[in-house]
C-alpha cells in the first residue's frame, strides 16, 4: 500500500507542476496577480510531495520491501542501512526522482529568495521550472516509475547494490551532482523569463548572478567528488579518463564557468546579453546531455543505468525540445537586444570575451570528442572510440592561454585598458613568474622539467598578480587591514576561485608528469622499492564484512629507514551477488600519496599489486575547494541583498549613462 | 573606415583566427586518437595491420587463461565463437575479468599474431554486456541461445 501511495504523491506533484507551468506564465502576460502568486505555493507544494516520494522509496529500501523492483533490483538484506538510504539514488528510476526532488529543491529556493525581484518575472522563472518539472515527471511516470511492484511473486530477497557503490562517495557524488546539475535549469528559467520578458538589463544580471554562482560552486563540488571518488574506488591511479559520462558535467562546468563571467560584464557593463542568455541555455543543454548519455543505454560504464529505448527516446524528446525551443525563442527575441560593443580593443571586456571563447571551445571539442563514436557509429556501423591524447592535445593548451588571460583580467580595466598600463602593473609579475617557474623545480627536483617549469609559472602567474592586484586595491587605504576590509565579498570570491585554478594547475601537471607506479608479484616478507620508498608486504589475513568476505594485506612503507605508513588494501567479494570488488589503501599528504591496489593471489602466498606515488594529487581537489569556496562568497555578496525598489532604478540609470556615450 | 566597425572587424578576425587555430588542432588530435574496434574474426581475417593501435573485444575462451607464478605476465584467447585471437598481457586484470565474460583490450598485434594489450577493460555490473562485446557476437552470427547465456539472463 505504501509504494503506491509514492506513485500517487508523484501524480499529485504531476499535476501541481501542470498549473505551476501554465497559469503562472499566462498571469505573467496578462498581468493577472492572482495567477502570477500561484507560483510560490505551487513550487513548495511540488517540493513536499516530491518529498514525501522520496521518503517512501526510502522506507520501501529501509523495511526490504523486495515487491517494489526497484528495491529488490538495488538492495538486499545484508546491505548495511546507510547503503539501503542511498540506493535511493543507486538506479535510474530513483536517481531520476532524486533530480526531481532537486530541482524541486531549487525551485522552493527561488520561491523563497526572490523577494527582490518583481513578481511577473519571479512567476515567469517558476513557471518555466513547473514546465521542465512536468516534462521530468511524465518521463517518470510514464517510463521509470520507482514505486512499480513485482507482481504476482515478489523475490525473497533482492539482487544487491552494485559493490562499486557501497562507499562513502556514493552517499554524497550523485546528490551533490545532481543538486549542481539541476542548479543550471535555475539559471536556464532566468535566461528564458529574460527573453519572454523582453528584460535584460543590469538588475536581471544581479538577480542571476548569486544563482549562477551557487549551482557553478556545487557543481564544482559534484565533480571534484566524482574523480576523488574514481580515484580511490576504481584503482586505476587516475582521476579522469575522459569517459564519455564524465565529459557531459566538465561541458556543463565549462559553459558555466563562461556564463558566470559573461554575466559580470552584463551586470557591471551592459552589454553581452544575448550571449550570456545563450550561454546559460547551452549550460542547461549541457545538463540534459548528461541526462540523456547516461540513461539512455548508448554507452557501458559505471555510471550507465541499464539499457531501455524508449527512456533514450524520450530524454532526447525533452532535450530536443527543451533546447529547440529556448533556441528558437532566442532566435526571435534576442536580436530586439541592442548592445554597441562600446569598449575598446585592449580592455577588461575583452579579456573576459577571450576566457569565454576559450571556455566555449573548450567545451566544444570536449562535446565533439564525447559523441563522435556516437555518431560514426550511426553512420557506419563501425565502433570507434577516442583516446584520453585527444582531450589533452586540446584541452592543455587551451587552459594554458585561459590562465594567462586569467593573470590579466583582474588588473585590467572596464572599457578601455592601456598596453604601458598593463606592462607596467605585470612586467614584474612575469619576469617573477618565470624565475620562480625554472628556479623552484630545480632546486626541488634537481633537474630540468618542462612540465614542472610550466605549471609553476603559470601558478605563481595567476598568484602574484592577485597579490598585485590586492596591493593596488588597498594601497590607498590608511592601514592593509582598512583597505582588506573594505573590498567586496564578490572580490574575495573571485580571488579564491582564482587562486583555486592555480592549485588545481599545480596539482593537474605535478600528478601526472611526477607519478610513478609499479605493478609487481610480492610473497609475505618480499619488498619493493618505488621512489625512496619501500613498501614490504607483510602477508594477509581474512576479514569479514556485514554483507561481503575478503582477504586484507598488510603492506608497511618505510622510506630512508622511517616507518611512513601500514597500508592495508583488501580484496573483497559480495555475498548477495558474488561480484569481487578491490579496495585499495591510501597514504596521502599534500605533497604526495602512496597506494597500493591488490590484483590477485598466485599460490604460495604471493600476490600481484600495483604500488603508485603520486605527488600533488591532493591539490586538484584543494583546488576545486577554493573555486567552489569563491563561488559561494561571491554569491553572497550583499549588493545582492539590497531592496528592489531604491537601487534597481538607481542602478539601471547608471548603466543607459554608462553606454550612451560609447554606442 | 570607421573606428568602430574596425573594432568590430579586429573582434571578428581576433575570433576567426583564434577557432580556426582550434579546428584544425581538433581535427589533427581527432586524426591521432580514432581507435578502431575489431572483432576476432576480422582480426583473423587480417584486417588489421601488424603494430596498428584498435581495440578488440570478445569473450574470454574457456580454460584459456593461463599465468605464471612469478610474474605478472597473463595469457589467454579472446573468441567470438567464430575466430580466436590469443592475448598477451602484463599487469593486473580488471575485478570482473573471468573465464566465459566479455572483455574489450587495447592494444596491438605483434609479428607472431600475438595480441600485446596495454589495458585490459572487463564490465563493470555482470547484467550488463559491452555493446562493444555485443557487436562482435552479432557480427560472427553467436546463437541466440548462447547469447542469452553469456548476458547471464
Amino acid at each position: 500500500m505504501i509504494p503506491e501511495l509514492g506513485s500517487f504523491s508523484l501524480i499529485l506533484a504531476l499535476c501541481l507542476s501542470i498549473i505551476l507551468g501554465t497559469l503562472p506564465l499566462v498571469g505573467a502576460s496578462r498581468n493577472n496577480a492572482l495567477w502570477m502568486n500561484l507560483s510560490r505555493p505551487l513550487s513548495a507544494g511540488i517540493f513536499v510531495f516530491l518529498g514525501i516520494g522520496v521518503a517512501i522509496l526510502a522506507y520501501a529500501f529501509l523495511t526490504d520491501d523486495f515487491s517494489v523492483k526497484f528495491v529488490a533490483e538495488h538492495s538486499n538484506t545484508l546491505l548495511p542501512d546507510r547503503y539501503k538510504f542511498t540506493a535511493v539514488w543507486g538506479g535510474h528510476e530513483g536517481s531520476f526522482l532524486l533530480w526531481t526532488f532537486m530541482m524541486s529543491g531549487w525551485m522552493l529556493a527561488v520561491a523563497a529568495y526572490s523577494k527582490t525581484m518583481p513578481m511577473d518575472f519571479v512567476a515567469r522563472v517558476l513557471g518555466v521550472l513547473g514546465i521542465l518539472c512536468t516534462a521530468y515527471i511524465l518521463f517518470m511516470l510514464a517510463t521509470s516509475n520507482p514505486f512499480a511492484r513485482i507482481v504476482p511473486l515478489p523475490p525473497a530477497d533482492g539482487a544487491d547494490l552494485n559493490s562499486a557503490l557501497q562507499d562513502f562517495a556514493f552517499i554524497i557524488h550523485p546528490p551533490t551532482l545532481y543538486m549542481g546539475y539541476v542548479g543550471f535549469s535555475v539559471v536556464f528559467a532566468f535566461a528564458i523569463a529574460a527573453l519572454l520578458s523582453g528584460r535584460m538589463d543590469a538588475a536581471w544580471a544581479r538577480w542571476c548572478r548569486p544563482w549562477a554562482n551557487i549551482a557553478w560552486a556545487i557543481l564544482t563540488i559534484g565533480i571534484a567528488l566524482g574523480s576523488w571518488w574514481a580515484y580511490y574506488e576504481l584503482g586505476w591511479g587516475g582521476y579522469w579518463a575522459w569517459d564519455p559520462v564524465e565529459n557531459p558535467p566538465l561541458i556543463t562546468w565549462l559553459f558555466g564557468t563562461a556564463l558566470i563571467h559573461s554575466l559580470a560584464v552584463t551586470e557591471k557593463r551592459g552589454v553581452f546579453k544575448s550571449w550570456t542568455i545563450l550561454l546559460a541555455i547551452l549550460a542547461f543543454a549541457g545538463s540534459l546531455l548528461g541526462t540523456f548519455i547516461t540513461r539512455s543505454g548508448l554507452l557501458t560504464s559505471v555510471h550507465a543505468f541499464a539499457a531501455d529505448p524508449t527512456r533514450g527516446v524520450f530524454i532526447l524528446g525533452i532535450l530536443g525540445l527543451a533546447v529547440g525551443g529556448s533556441l528558437m525563442l532566442y532566435a526571435l527575441r534576442a536580436p530586439l537586444l541592442k548592445t554597441g560593443f562600446g569598449f575598446d580593443l585592449l580592455s577588461r571586456e575583452l579579456l573576459l570575451l577571450t576566457n569565454n571563447v576559450i571556455l566555449v571551445v573548450a567545451a566544444a571539442s570536449i562535446f565533439l570528442g564525447t559523441l563522435f563514436p556516437m555518431v560514426y557509429q550511426a553512420i557506419t556501423d563501425d565502433l570507434i572510440s577516442i583516446g584520453p591524447p585527444y582531450f589533452n592535445t586540446i584541452f592543455n593548451p587551451l587552459m594554458v592561454l585561459l590562465v594567462l588571460a586569467l593573470g590579466i583580467g583582474p588588473l585590467s580595466r572596464w572599457k578601455k585598458t592601456s598596453f604601458s598600463y598593463l606592462l607596467a602593473q605585470l612586467g614584474k609579475v612575469a619576469i617573477a613568474s618565470l624565475l620562480i617557474g625554472v628556479v623552484l623545480p630545480l632546486i626541488v627536483i634537481l633537474e630540468f622539467s618542462w612540465v614542472a617549469t610550466l605549471a609553476v609559472s603559470l601558478a605563481s602567474w595567476i598568484s602574484l598578480a592577485m597579490l598585485k592586484d590586492l596591493r593596488n586595491k588597498t594601497a590607498n587605504k590608511p592601514t592593509l587591514l582598512k583597505g582588506l576590509r573594505s573590498l567586496s565579498l564578490s572580490y574575495y570570491g573571485m580571488q579564491a576561485a582564482h587562486f583555486g585554478c592555480a592549485l588545481m594547475l599545480i596539482g593537474v601537471a605535478l600528478s601526472s608528469a611526477f607519478s610513478s607506479e609499479k605493478s609487481v608479484l610480492l610473497a609475505p616478507g618480499e619488498s619493493v622499492d618505488l621512489d625512496n620508498y619501500i613498501f614490504a608486504f607483510n602477508g594477509t589475513q581474512r576479514i569479514e564484512g556485514p554483507n561481503y568476505i575478503g582477504e586484507e594485506a598488510e603492506i608497511s612503507v618505510t622510506r630512508d629507514g622511517r616507518a611512513v605508513e601500514i597500508l592495508t588494501p583488501e580484496k573483497r567479494v559480495y555475498l548477495a551477488t558474488g561480484a569481487p570488488s578491490t579496495e585499495m589503501s591510501i597514504d596521502s599528504g599534500l605533497f604526495r600519496d602512496l597506494f597500493v591496489t591488490l590484483g590477485e593471489e598466485r599460490g604460495d602466498g604471493a600476490w600481484s599489486m600495483s604500488i603508485y606515488v603520486k605527488p600533488f594529487i591532493r591539490w586538484v581537489w584543494l583546488g576545486s575547494i577554493f573555486m567552489a569556496f569563491g563561488g559561494c562568497i561571491a554569491a553572497g555578496d550583499k549588493r545582492y541583498r539590497r531592496l528592489r525598489k531604491k537601487s534597481e532604478e538607481l542602478e539601471e540609470a547608471k548603466v543607459e549613462a554608462q553606454l550612451q556615450p560609447s554606442s | 573606415m570607421k573606428p568602430h566597425r574596425r573594432k568590430t572587424l579586429g573582434i571578428i578576425i581576433f575570433i576567426a583566427i583564434g577557432l580556426s587555430a582550434t579546428v584544425g588542432l581538433i581535427f589533427f588530435a581527432l586524426g591521432q586518437n580514432i581507435n578502431m574496434f575489431y572483432t576476432p574474426t576480422q582480426v583473423a581475417e587480417g584486417e588489421v595491420e601488424t603494430g596498428q593501435s584498435f581495440r578488440i573485444g570478445g569473450m574470454v575462451k574457456e580454460g584459456s587463461v593461463a599465468g605464471e607464478d612469478d610474474s605478472l605476465r597473463i595469457e589467454f584467447v579472446t573468441t567470438d565463437y567464430v575466430s580466436d585471437v590469443p592475448i598477451h598481457y602484463e599487469g593486473i586484470l580488471p575485478d570482473l575479468f573471468r573465464e566465459g565474460q566479455g572483455i574489450v583490450a587495447e592494444g596491438s598485434m605483434d609479428l607472431a599474431g600475438v595480441f600485446q594489450a596495454d589495458r585490459v577493460l572487463a564490465k563493470h555490473d555482470e547484467n550488463f554486456m559491452s555493446p562493444e562485446v555485443k557487436a562482435a557476437l552479432d557480427a560472427a552470427g553467436a546463437t541466440s541461445e548462447n547469447h542469452a547465456e553469456l548476458s547471464g539472463n
